[in-house]
Protein backbone atom coordinates (compact mmCIF):
# COMPACT_ATOMS: atom_id res chain seq x y z
CA UNK A 1 0.00 0.00 0.00
CA UNK A 2 1.07 2.98 -0.91
CA UNK A 3 1.82 6.62 1.06
CA UNK A 4 -1.30 8.27 -0.55
CA UNK A 5 -3.63 4.76 -0.23
CA UNK A 6 -2.57 5.06 3.58
CA UNK A 7 -3.32 8.85 3.85
CA UNK A 8 -6.66 8.62 2.04
CA UNK A 9 -7.72 5.21 4.05
CA UNK A 10 -6.84 7.32 7.70
CA UNK A 11 -8.53 10.08 6.57
CA UNK A 12 -11.20 8.11 5.66
CA UNK A 13 -11.16 6.34 9.05
CA UNK A 14 -10.80 9.37 10.71
CA UNK A 15 -14.33 11.04 8.70
CA UNK A 16 -16.28 8.14 10.20
CA UNK A 17 -15.53 8.30 13.75
CA UNK A 18 -15.73 12.55 13.55
CA UNK A 19 -19.01 12.41 11.59
CA UNK A 20 -20.31 10.12 15.06
CA UNK A 21 -18.88 13.21 17.35
CA UNK A 22 -20.02 15.26 14.56
CA UNK A 23 -23.53 14.28 15.17
CA UNK A 24 -22.82 14.18 19.38
CA UNK A 25 -21.50 17.48 19.01
CA UNK A 26 -24.54 19.31 17.38
CA UNK A 27 -26.87 17.90 20.07
CA UNK A 28 -23.89 19.73 22.62
CA UNK A 29 -23.88 22.76 20.61
CA UNK A 30 -27.95 23.44 20.03
CA UNK A 31 -28.94 22.72 23.87
CA UNK A 32 -25.99 25.09 24.98
CA UNK A 33 -27.22 27.81 22.42
CA UNK A 34 -30.79 27.25 23.49
CA UNK A 35 -29.86 27.63 27.35
CA UNK A 36 -26.83 28.28 28.13
CA UNK A 37 -26.50 24.02 29.68
CA UNK A 38 -23.33 21.77 29.01
CA UNK A 39 -25.62 18.86 28.75
CA UNK A 40 -23.28 16.54 30.33
CA UNK A 41 -26.20 13.46 30.09
CA UNK A 42 -26.16 14.28 26.21
CA UNK A 43 -23.04 11.16 25.70
CA UNK A 44 -25.48 8.52 28.03
CA UNK A 45 -28.55 9.04 25.60
CA UNK A 46 -26.01 7.29 22.87
CA UNK A 47 -25.70 4.64 25.56
CA UNK A 48 -29.36 4.47 26.12
CA UNK A 49 -29.69 4.49 22.34
CA UNK A 50 -27.39 1.84 22.04
CA UNK A 51 -29.41 -0.59 24.48
CA UNK A 52 -32.60 0.30 22.28
CA UNK A 53 -30.82 -1.06 19.45
CA UNK A 54 -29.38 -3.94 20.98
CA UNK A 55 -32.97 -4.62 22.63
CA UNK A 56 -34.61 -4.81 19.43
CA UNK A 57 -32.15 -6.55 17.75
CA UNK A 58 -31.77 -9.55 19.96
CA UNK A 59 -35.53 -9.44 21.77
CA UNK A 60 -37.54 -8.97 18.99
CA UNK A 61 -35.36 -10.09 16.12
CA UNK A 62 -36.54 -13.80 16.65
CA UNK A 63 -40.44 -12.88 16.08
CA UNK A 64 -39.76 -10.73 12.81
CA UNK A 65 -37.55 -10.99 9.90
CA UNK A 66 -34.10 -9.43 9.69
CA UNK A 67 -34.98 -6.03 7.82
CA UNK A 68 -37.96 -5.30 10.03
CA UNK A 69 -36.17 -5.91 13.01
CA UNK A 70 -33.40 -3.41 11.22
CA UNK A 71 -36.13 -0.87 11.07
CA UNK A 72 -37.57 -1.37 14.35
CA UNK A 73 -34.05 -1.02 15.92
CA UNK A 74 -33.28 2.42 14.49
CA UNK A 75 -36.41 3.84 14.81
CA UNK A 76 -36.58 2.49 18.58
CA UNK A 77 -33.35 3.97 18.71
CA UNK A 78 -33.65 7.50 17.49
CA UNK A 79 -37.59 7.81 19.13
CA UNK A 80 -36.39 6.23 22.25
CA UNK A 81 -33.47 9.30 22.56
CA UNK A 82 -35.66 11.64 21.19
CA UNK A 83 -38.85 10.95 24.23
CA UNK A 84 -35.68 10.50 26.82
CA UNK A 85 -33.99 14.06 26.14
CA UNK A 86 -37.46 15.76 26.18
CA UNK A 87 -38.13 14.08 29.25
CA UNK A 88 -34.70 14.92 31.02
CA UNK A 89 -35.43 18.68 29.91
CA UNK A 90 -38.70 18.73 30.97
CA UNK A 91 -38.47 16.53 34.36
CA UNK A 92 -34.96 17.94 35.48
CA UNK A 93 -33.99 21.05 33.40
CA UNK A 94 -37.19 22.97 32.80
CA UNK A 95 -37.74 23.26 37.11
CA UNK A 96 -34.46 24.95 37.33
CA UNK A 97 -34.60 27.29 34.43
CA UNK A 98 -33.92 30.65 36.56
CA UNK A 99 -31.52 28.89 38.97
CA UNK A 100 -28.11 29.59 38.84
CA UNK A 101 -26.64 27.85 35.27
CA UNK A 102 -23.88 25.83 37.89
CA UNK A 103 -26.89 24.03 39.40
CA UNK A 104 -27.79 23.08 35.86
CA UNK A 105 -24.72 22.03 35.40
CA UNK A 106 -23.96 19.77 38.44
CA UNK A 107 -27.85 18.55 37.89
CA UNK A 108 -27.06 17.48 34.47
CA UNK A 109 -23.93 15.40 35.52
CA UNK A 110 -26.38 13.88 37.90
CA UNK A 111 -28.55 12.88 35.39
CA UNK A 112 -25.78 11.45 33.63
CA UNK A 113 -24.86 9.25 36.49
CA UNK A 114 -28.78 8.08 36.70
CA UNK A 115 -28.47 6.79 33.52
CA UNK A 116 -25.36 5.12 33.84
CA UNK A 117 -26.13 3.11 36.95
CA UNK A 118 -29.79 2.76 35.81
CA UNK A 119 -28.42 0.55 32.99
CA UNK A 120 -25.49 -0.98 35.03
CA UNK A 121 -28.31 -2.10 38.06
CA UNK A 122 -30.96 -3.17 35.13
CA UNK A 123 -28.74 -4.87 31.73
CA UNK A 124 -25.73 -5.48 33.86
CA UNK A 125 -22.34 -3.69 33.80
CA UNK A 126 -20.90 -6.44 30.59
CA UNK A 127 -20.65 -5.24 27.78
CA UNK A 128 -23.76 -6.55 25.14
CA UNK A 129 -22.98 -7.17 21.57
CA UNK A 130 -25.60 -5.74 19.58
CA UNK A 131 -25.55 -7.34 16.19
CA UNK A 132 -26.52 -4.97 13.43
CA UNK A 133 -25.98 -6.82 10.22
CA UNK A 134 -22.34 -6.72 8.91
CA UNK A 135 -22.22 -3.61 5.90
CA UNK A 136 -19.68 -5.27 3.34
CA UNK A 137 -16.88 -2.88 2.09
CA UNK A 138 -15.89 -1.68 -1.33
CA UNK A 139 -13.26 -1.50 -3.30
CA UNK A 140 -12.21 1.34 -5.33
CA UNK A 141 -9.15 2.59 -6.96
CA UNK A 142 -6.92 -0.23 -4.64
CA UNK A 143 -8.15 1.09 -1.74
CA UNK A 144 -10.66 -1.02 0.27
CA UNK A 145 -13.08 1.16 1.95
CA UNK A 146 -15.77 -0.18 5.14
CA UNK A 147 -19.25 0.23 4.38
CA UNK A 148 -19.56 1.19 7.36
CA UNK A 149 -17.29 4.20 7.03
CA UNK A 150 -19.42 5.16 3.86
CA UNK A 151 -22.69 5.05 5.25
CA UNK A 152 -21.57 6.69 9.05
CA UNK A 153 -20.41 9.63 6.26
CA UNK A 154 -23.45 9.77 3.96
CA UNK A 155 -25.94 9.47 7.28
CA UNK A 156 -24.64 12.72 9.28
CA UNK A 157 -24.04 14.84 5.88
CA UNK A 158 -27.30 13.75 5.05
CA UNK A 159 -28.63 14.86 8.98
CA UNK A 160 -26.22 18.29 8.74
CA UNK A 161 -28.18 19.37 5.34
CA UNK A 162 -31.56 18.79 6.81
CA UNK A 163 -30.70 20.09 10.00
CA UNK A 164 -29.48 22.98 8.44
CA UNK A 165 -32.32 23.86 6.10
CA UNK A 166 -34.31 23.11 9.51
CA UNK A 167 -32.42 25.69 11.51
CA UNK A 168 -31.93 28.31 8.71
CA UNK A 169 -35.60 28.32 6.84
CA UNK A 170 -38.60 26.54 9.09
CA UNK A 171 -40.36 28.71 11.87
CA UNK A 172 -39.45 26.31 14.55
CA UNK A 173 -35.73 26.93 13.37
CA UNK A 174 -36.37 30.58 13.59
CA UNK A 175 -37.84 30.36 16.78
CA UNK A 176 -35.21 28.71 17.88
CA UNK A 177 -32.42 31.14 16.90
CA UNK A 178 -34.54 34.16 18.13
CA UNK A 179 -34.70 32.04 21.56
CA UNK A 180 -30.93 31.96 22.02
CA UNK A 181 -30.14 35.20 21.55
CA UNK A 182 -33.12 36.50 23.70
CA UNK A 183 -35.57 34.62 25.23
CA UNK A 184 -37.81 36.98 27.23
CA UNK A 185 -38.00 38.79 23.65
CA UNK A 186 -38.88 35.73 21.94
CA UNK A 187 -41.95 34.86 24.79
CA UNK A 188 -42.36 38.46 23.85
CA UNK A 189 -42.80 38.11 20.32
CA UNK A 190 -45.44 35.09 20.67
CA UNK A 191 -43.07 32.35 20.50
CA UNK A 192 -43.40 29.39 22.80
CA UNK A 193 -40.16 29.18 24.68
CA UNK A 194 -40.83 26.19 26.26
CA UNK A 195 -41.84 23.80 23.49
CA UNK A 196 -38.84 25.71 21.35
CA UNK A 197 -36.17 24.39 24.24
CA UNK A 198 -38.04 21.37 24.21
CA UNK A 199 -38.14 21.20 20.44
CA UNK A 200 -34.47 21.54 20.50
CA UNK A 201 -33.95 18.85 22.98
CA UNK A 202 -35.71 16.76 20.43
CA UNK A 203 -33.91 17.61 17.90
CA UNK A 204 -30.42 17.16 19.64
CA UNK A 205 -31.23 14.12 20.85
CA UNK A 206 -32.48 12.27 17.76
CA UNK A 207 -28.96 13.25 16.54
CA UNK A 208 -27.50 11.46 19.09
CA UNK A 209 -29.91 8.63 18.32
CA UNK A 210 -28.45 8.16 14.92
CA UNK A 211 -25.49 8.94 16.03
CA UNK A 212 -25.84 6.05 18.77
CA UNK A 213 -26.62 3.60 15.66
CA UNK A 214 -23.49 4.18 13.83
CA UNK A 215 -21.45 4.17 16.75
CA UNK A 216 -22.87 0.92 18.10
CA UNK A 217 -22.86 -0.27 13.97
CA UNK A 218 -19.14 0.23 13.74
CA UNK A 219 -18.44 -1.01 17.17
CA UNK A 220 -21.09 -3.13 18.31
CA UNK A 221 -20.54 -2.96 22.03
CA UNK A 222 -23.15 -1.56 24.23
CA UNK A 223 -22.22 -0.79 27.98
CA UNK A 224 -23.12 1.36 30.30
CA UNK A 225 -20.11 3.80 30.57
CA UNK A 226 -19.61 4.04 26.84
CA UNK A 227 -21.40 7.47 26.59
CA UNK A 228 -18.41 8.93 29.02
CA UNK A 229 -15.61 9.02 26.89
CA UNK A 230 -17.76 9.23 23.28
CA UNK A 231 -19.49 12.50 25.07
CA UNK A 232 -16.74 14.05 26.03
CA UNK A 233 -14.76 13.89 23.30
CA UNK A 234 -18.22 15.35 21.50
CA UNK A 235 -18.20 18.06 23.70
CA UNK A 236 -14.31 18.63 22.91
CA UNK A 237 -15.57 19.12 19.57
CA UNK A 238 -18.04 21.44 20.05
CA UNK A 239 -15.54 23.47 22.14
CA UNK A 240 -13.37 23.52 19.15
CA UNK A 241 -15.91 24.46 16.37
CA UNK A 242 -17.44 27.25 18.95
CA UNK A 243 -20.21 26.20 21.45
CA UNK A 244 -23.58 27.28 20.38
CA UNK A 245 -22.75 26.87 16.83
CA UNK A 246 -23.98 24.20 14.16
CA UNK A 247 -21.88 24.76 11.62
CA UNK A 248 -18.85 24.44 14.40
CA UNK A 249 -19.93 21.61 15.66
CA UNK A 250 -19.94 19.86 12.53
CA UNK A 251 -16.52 21.15 11.79
CA UNK A 252 -15.13 19.93 15.41
CA UNK A 253 -16.46 16.87 15.03
CA UNK A 254 -14.70 15.73 11.81
CA UNK A 255 -11.80 17.51 12.72
CA UNK A 256 -11.25 15.23 16.03
CA UNK A 257 -12.16 12.52 14.28
CA UNK A 258 -9.40 13.27 11.35
CA UNK A 259 -6.67 14.29 14.02
CA UNK A 260 -7.43 10.93 16.31
CA UNK A 261 -7.08 8.80 13.11
CA UNK A 262 -3.76 10.79 12.01
CA UNK A 263 -2.39 10.37 15.27
CA UNK A 264 -3.06 6.54 15.41
CA UNK A 265 -1.97 5.99 12.35
CA UNK A 266 1.70 7.24 12.72
CA UNK A 267 1.89 5.27 15.33
CA UNK A 268 0.85 6.78 18.35
CA UNK A 269 -2.97 5.30 19.25
CA UNK A 270 -2.34 4.95 23.06
CA UNK A 271 -1.98 8.67 22.70
CA UNK A 272 -4.97 9.86 20.88
CA UNK A 273 -7.02 11.00 23.48
CA UNK A 274 -4.53 13.28 24.95
CA UNK A 275 -3.88 14.81 21.77
CA UNK A 276 -7.19 15.48 21.36
CA UNK A 277 -7.64 17.38 24.91
CA UNK A 278 -4.27 18.85 24.32
CA UNK A 279 -5.98 20.78 21.37
CA UNK A 280 -9.24 21.37 23.50
CA UNK A 281 -6.72 23.21 25.94
CA UNK A 282 -4.65 24.92 23.23
CA UNK A 283 -7.64 25.97 21.92
CA UNK A 284 -8.85 27.41 24.98
CA UNK A 285 -5.88 29.43 25.41
CA UNK A 286 -5.52 31.44 22.38
CA UNK A 287 -8.99 31.44 20.84
CA UNK A 288 -12.03 30.30 23.24
CA UNK A 289 -14.76 31.39 21.37
CA UNK A 290 -13.81 28.39 18.90
CA UNK A 291 -13.18 28.12 15.34
CA UNK A 292 -16.66 29.80 14.25
CA UNK A 293 -17.70 31.31 17.77
CA UNK A 294 -17.94 34.79 17.41
CA UNK A 295 -15.82 36.32 21.02
CA UNK A 296 -18.50 37.77 23.88
CA UNK A 297 -18.49 41.51 23.84
CA UNK A 298 -19.81 42.98 27.09
CA UNK A 299 -21.79 45.99 26.46
CA UNK A 300 -21.08 49.02 28.89
CA UNK B 1 -62.28 61.02 35.61
CA UNK B 2 -60.57 58.71 33.11
CA UNK B 3 -60.07 61.42 30.46
CA UNK B 4 -57.68 58.60 28.73
CA UNK B 5 -60.51 57.64 26.81
CA UNK B 6 -61.93 59.39 23.84
CA UNK B 7 -64.77 56.59 24.02
CA UNK B 8 -65.90 56.06 27.80
CA UNK B 9 -66.45 52.46 28.82
CA UNK B 10 -67.61 50.67 31.99
CA UNK B 11 -71.90 50.31 31.21
CA UNK B 12 -71.90 53.39 29.04
CA UNK B 13 -71.32 51.23 26.05
CA UNK B 14 -73.97 48.80 25.31
CA UNK B 15 -72.15 45.63 25.28
CA UNK B 16 -73.16 44.95 21.33
CA UNK B 17 -71.30 47.87 20.59
CA UNK B 18 -67.79 46.73 20.49
CA UNK B 19 -66.04 48.91 18.45
CA UNK B 20 -66.30 50.92 20.83
CA UNK B 21 -64.85 49.20 24.25
CA UNK B 22 -61.74 50.49 24.99
CA UNK B 23 -58.68 48.02 23.90
CA UNK B 24 -57.20 47.88 27.55
CA UNK B 25 -58.60 48.72 30.86
CA UNK B 26 -56.81 48.02 33.86
CA UNK B 27 -58.41 48.43 37.68
CA UNK B 28 -56.47 48.98 40.70
CA UNK B 29 -53.50 46.98 39.09
CA UNK B 30 -50.50 46.81 41.39
CA UNK B 31 -47.61 44.67 42.53
CA UNK B 32 -44.79 44.63 45.09
CA UNK B 33 -41.70 43.83 45.34
CA UNK B 34 -40.63 42.24 48.55
CA UNK B 35 -42.20 44.73 50.85
CA UNK B 36 -41.97 47.05 48.31
CA UNK B 37 -44.58 48.49 46.39
CA UNK B 38 -43.88 48.85 42.51
CA UNK B 39 -47.11 49.62 41.13
CA UNK B 40 -50.51 50.52 42.90
CA UNK B 41 -53.34 51.77 41.89
CA UNK B 42 -53.16 51.65 38.86
CA UNK B 43 -56.07 52.70 36.40
CA UNK B 44 -56.31 53.40 33.18
CA UNK B 45 -58.76 53.10 30.11
CA UNK B 46 -57.05 53.02 26.40
CA UNK B 47 -59.32 53.46 23.78
CA UNK B 48 -59.14 51.43 20.52
CA UNK B 49 -57.21 53.52 17.75
CA UNK B 50 -56.40 55.72 20.46
CA UNK B 51 -52.42 56.78 21.11
CA UNK B 52 -51.82 57.21 24.87
CA UNK B 53 -48.81 58.45 26.37
CA UNK B 54 -47.25 56.79 30.23
CA UNK B 55 -45.00 59.09 31.75
CA UNK B 56 -43.45 60.10 34.40
CA UNK B 57 -39.85 60.61 36.10
CA UNK B 58 -37.14 57.67 36.28
CA UNK B 59 -37.73 55.00 38.41
CA UNK B 60 -41.22 55.68 38.55
CA UNK B 61 -42.74 52.11 37.12
CA UNK B 62 -43.44 52.39 33.99
CA UNK B 63 -41.62 49.54 32.24
CA UNK B 64 -42.95 48.07 34.95
CA UNK B 65 -46.60 48.40 34.06
CA UNK B 66 -45.51 47.16 30.50
CA UNK B 67 -44.27 43.89 32.46
CA UNK B 68 -47.83 43.68 33.98
CA UNK B 69 -49.89 44.24 30.86
CA UNK B 70 -47.53 41.81 29.06
CA UNK B 71 -47.85 39.28 32.10
CA UNK B 72 -43.96 39.25 32.76
CA UNK B 73 -44.60 39.94 36.06
CA UNK B 74 -47.66 38.59 37.81
CA UNK B 75 -49.76 41.55 38.95
CA UNK B 76 -49.85 41.11 43.33
CA UNK B 77 -53.73 43.00 42.57
CA UNK B 78 -56.03 44.84 39.82
CA UNK B 79 -57.07 43.07 36.89
CA UNK B 80 -56.28 44.09 33.32
CA UNK B 81 -58.95 43.51 30.22
CA UNK B 82 -57.91 43.55 27.17
CA UNK B 83 -60.36 43.78 24.61
CA UNK B 84 -62.92 42.80 27.40
CA UNK B 85 -61.39 40.16 28.12
CA UNK B 86 -59.11 39.44 31.75
CA UNK B 87 -55.70 38.33 30.90
CA UNK B 88 -54.95 37.09 34.26
CA UNK B 89 -52.96 33.25 34.05
CA UNK B 90 -52.14 34.01 30.62
CA UNK B 91 -48.66 33.12 29.21
CA UNK B 92 -46.52 35.84 28.36
CA UNK B 93 -46.60 34.58 24.15
CA UNK B 94 -50.13 34.15 24.81
CA UNK B 95 -50.76 37.86 25.35
CA UNK B 96 -48.56 38.34 22.60
CA UNK B 97 -51.60 36.05 20.84
CA UNK B 98 -54.75 37.93 22.23
CA UNK B 99 -53.06 41.14 20.83
CA UNK B 100 -50.28 43.44 22.63
CA UNK B 101 -46.83 43.30 21.28
CA UNK B 102 -43.74 45.42 22.47
CA UNK B 103 -40.33 47.22 21.92
CA UNK B 104 -37.64 47.48 24.60
CA UNK B 105 -36.21 50.67 25.88
CA UNK B 106 -32.72 49.09 25.14
CA UNK B 107 -33.10 47.50 22.18
CA UNK B 108 -33.33 43.56 22.02
CA UNK B 109 -33.53 42.31 18.34
CA UNK B 110 -32.07 38.87 17.42
CA UNK B 111 -29.33 40.30 16.05
CA UNK B 112 -27.70 37.69 14.19
CA UNK B 113 -30.98 36.83 12.16
CA UNK B 114 -31.69 38.99 9.30
CA UNK B 115 -33.91 41.90 9.22
CA UNK B 116 -36.86 39.88 7.43
CA UNK B 117 -36.32 37.26 9.69
CA UNK B 118 -37.06 38.98 12.65
CA UNK B 119 -39.83 40.19 11.33
CA UNK B 120 -41.43 36.85 10.57
CA UNK B 121 -40.52 36.02 14.26
CA UNK B 122 -43.16 37.97 14.94
CA UNK B 123 -45.23 36.50 11.60
CA UNK B 124 -44.77 32.92 13.47
CA UNK B 125 -48.77 32.49 14.89
CA UNK B 126 -49.92 33.35 11.35
CA UNK B 127 -47.86 30.16 10.38
CA UNK B 128 -48.92 26.57 10.68
CA UNK B 129 -46.89 24.74 8.37
CA UNK B 130 -45.76 20.72 9.86
CA UNK B 131 -42.17 20.23 10.54
CA UNK B 132 -42.20 17.14 7.81
CA UNK B 133 -43.41 19.96 5.41
CA UNK B 134 -40.57 22.45 6.37
CA UNK B 135 -37.97 19.72 5.65
CA UNK B 136 -38.97 18.24 2.93
CA UNK B 137 -40.28 21.12 1.31
CA UNK B 138 -43.57 20.47 0.52
CA UNK B 139 -45.81 23.02 -1.53
CA UNK B 140 -47.40 24.12 1.94
CA UNK B 141 -44.65 25.51 3.38
CA UNK B 142 -43.34 27.37 0.29
CA UNK B 143 -46.58 28.85 0.45
CA UNK B 144 -46.69 30.30 3.38
CA UNK B 145 -43.06 30.81 3.85
CA UNK B 146 -43.83 33.00 0.40
CA UNK B 147 -46.44 34.52 1.45
CA UNK B 148 -44.54 35.21 5.34
CA UNK B 149 -42.07 36.60 3.35
CA UNK B 150 -44.32 39.23 1.14
CA UNK B 151 -45.64 40.06 4.18
CA UNK B 152 -42.96 40.94 6.16
CA UNK B 153 -41.28 43.10 3.02
CA UNK B 154 -44.44 44.82 3.06
CA UNK B 155 -44.41 45.57 6.77
CA UNK B 156 -40.60 46.93 6.17
CA UNK B 157 -41.55 49.42 3.56
CA UNK B 158 -43.84 50.87 6.18
CA UNK B 159 -40.45 52.29 7.37
CA UNK B 160 -38.87 51.94 3.67
CA UNK B 161 -37.00 49.17 4.95
CA UNK B 162 -37.79 46.76 2.56
CA UNK B 163 -34.37 47.01 1.04
CA UNK B 164 -32.26 45.80 3.70
CA UNK B 165 -34.37 42.60 4.31
CA UNK B 166 -31.58 40.66 3.89
CA UNK B 167 -29.05 42.87 6.14
CA UNK B 168 -28.24 41.04 9.57
CA UNK B 169 -30.35 43.02 12.33
CA UNK B 170 -27.12 43.90 14.10
CA UNK B 171 -25.77 45.18 11.21
CA UNK B 172 -28.29 48.42 10.70
CA UNK B 173 -27.88 51.91 12.44
CA UNK B 174 -28.95 52.37 15.55
CA UNK B 175 -32.53 54.39 14.60
CA UNK B 176 -33.56 51.42 11.94
CA UNK B 177 -33.38 48.75 14.59
CA UNK B 178 -35.59 51.11 16.42
CA UNK B 179 -37.86 50.56 13.48
CA UNK B 180 -37.15 47.33 13.26
CA UNK B 181 -38.35 46.50 16.52
CA UNK B 182 -41.70 48.51 15.65
CA UNK B 183 -42.33 46.13 12.76
CA UNK B 184 -41.26 43.14 14.39
CA UNK B 185 -44.30 43.85 17.29
CA UNK B 186 -46.30 45.19 14.53
CA UNK B 187 -45.89 41.73 12.80
CA UNK B 188 -47.78 39.75 15.11
CA UNK B 189 -50.83 41.90 14.25
CA UNK B 190 -51.64 43.09 17.90
CA UNK B 191 -54.47 45.10 18.58
CA UNK B 192 -52.22 47.30 21.14
CA UNK B 193 -48.64 48.24 20.52
CA UNK B 194 -46.59 49.00 23.56
CA UNK B 195 -43.36 51.55 23.01
CA UNK B 196 -41.01 51.74 25.39
CA UNK B 197 -39.28 55.16 24.80
CA UNK B 198 -38.96 54.62 20.77
CA UNK B 199 -37.41 58.07 20.39
CA UNK B 200 -34.75 57.43 23.29
CA UNK B 201 -31.36 58.49 21.29
CA UNK B 202 -32.64 59.71 18.11
CA UNK B 203 -32.11 63.43 17.33
CA UNK B 204 -35.08 65.99 16.88
CA UNK B 205 -35.19 65.10 12.80
CA UNK B 206 -35.42 61.38 13.36
CA UNK B 207 -37.96 61.66 16.22
CA UNK B 208 -40.22 63.99 13.77
CA UNK B 209 -40.08 61.34 11.40
CA UNK B 210 -40.88 58.56 14.10
CA UNK B 211 -43.87 60.74 15.28
CA UNK B 212 -45.00 60.41 12.15
CA UNK B 213 -44.79 57.08 11.76
CA UNK B 214 -46.40 56.24 14.91
CA UNK B 215 -49.56 58.40 13.90
CA UNK B 216 -49.63 56.48 10.19
CA UNK B 217 -49.26 53.39 11.80
CA UNK B 218 -52.28 53.92 13.97
CA UNK B 219 -54.45 54.98 10.76
CA UNK B 220 -52.64 52.19 8.90
CA UNK B 221 -53.69 49.50 11.00
CA UNK B 222 -56.09 51.47 13.78
CA UNK B 223 -54.71 49.52 16.46
CA UNK B 224 -54.01 51.58 19.38
CA UNK B 225 -50.68 52.50 21.14
CA UNK B 226 -49.34 52.69 24.47
CA UNK B 227 -46.06 54.48 24.98
CA UNK B 228 -43.71 55.37 27.54
CA UNK B 229 -41.42 58.23 26.35
CA UNK B 230 -39.30 61.12 28.04
CA UNK B 231 -39.33 63.17 25.28
CA UNK B 232 -41.84 65.85 25.87
CA UNK B 233 -42.24 67.06 21.92
CA UNK B 234 -43.19 63.65 20.86
CA UNK B 235 -45.74 63.06 23.74
CA UNK B 236 -47.28 66.28 23.49
CA UNK B 237 -47.33 65.99 19.93
CA UNK B 238 -48.78 63.03 19.47
CA UNK B 239 -50.55 61.46 22.62
CA UNK B 240 -53.91 61.89 22.71
CA UNK B 241 -54.46 60.77 26.30
CA UNK B 242 -51.85 61.37 28.92
CA UNK B 243 -51.07 59.24 32.57
CA UNK B 244 -48.45 60.82 34.37
CA UNK B 245 -47.02 58.31 37.30
CA UNK B 246 -44.59 59.46 39.88
CA UNK B 247 -43.39 56.18 42.80
CA UNK B 248 -45.51 53.94 41.36
CA UNK B 249 -49.03 55.88 41.21
CA UNK B 250 -51.27 57.32 38.74
CA UNK B 251 -50.70 61.91 39.94
CA UNK B 252 -52.83 62.72 36.50
CA UNK B 253 -54.38 61.97 34.10
CA UNK B 254 -55.77 63.76 30.68
CA UNK B 255 -55.19 65.56 27.84
CA UNK B 256 -51.92 66.77 26.38
CA UNK B 257 -52.77 70.47 27.19
CA UNK B 258 -54.29 69.33 30.85
CA UNK B 259 -51.01 67.63 31.76
CA UNK B 260 -49.04 70.47 30.91
CA UNK B 261 -50.29 73.12 33.16
CA UNK B 262 -50.94 70.70 35.99
CA UNK B 263 -49.16 71.76 39.25
CA UNK B 264 -49.12 67.86 40.62
CA UNK B 265 -46.96 67.18 37.47
CA UNK B 266 -45.01 70.18 37.07
CA UNK B 267 -43.91 69.75 40.78
CA UNK B 268 -43.58 65.84 40.46
CA UNK B 269 -41.04 66.79 37.09
CA UNK B 270 -39.39 69.91 39.04
CA UNK B 271 -39.84 69.75 42.80
CA UNK B 272 -41.59 72.25 44.94
CA UNK B 273 -40.97 75.55 44.90
CA UNK B 274 -40.26 76.11 48.11
CA UNK B 275 -37.76 73.69 48.60
CA UNK B 276 -35.69 75.29 45.72
CA UNK B 277 -36.22 78.63 47.48
CA UNK B 278 -34.03 76.50 50.26
CA UNK B 279 -31.59 74.92 48.50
Amino acid sequence: MSFWQLAVQQLINGLQSGSIYALVALGYSMVYGIITLLNFAHGDIIMVGSYLSWFALTSIAPFVPLPVAVVIAIAMAILGCMVLGVTIEFAAYRPLRKSPRISLLITAIGVSYLLQNTAQKFIGASAKMVPYPRIPSVNFAGLTISGVAILCIAVTAACMVGLTLLVKKSKSGKAMRAVSEDADAALLMGVNVNSTISFTFAIGSALAGVGSILFIIAYPQASPFMGGMLGLKAFVAAVLGGIGSIPGAMIGGLLIGVIESLVSAVGLSVWKEGVVFAILIVMLLFKPAGIMGKPTTEKV
Amino acid sequence: MDKLVPVPSRGVVPERDVDKRPILETNNLGIDFGGLIAVDDFTILVGRTEIAGLIGPNGAGKTTVFNLLTNVYQPTRGIIMLDGISTQGLKTYQINKRGIARTFQNIRLFKELSVADNVKIGLQNTMSYSLAEAVLRLPGYWKQEKRAHARALELLSIFNMDHMADWKAGSLPYGAQRRLEIVRALASEPKLLLLDEPAAGMNPSETADLMENIRKIRDRFQIAVLLIEHDMNLVMGICEGIAVLNYGRIIAKGSPDEIKSNPVVIEAYLGKREEENHA
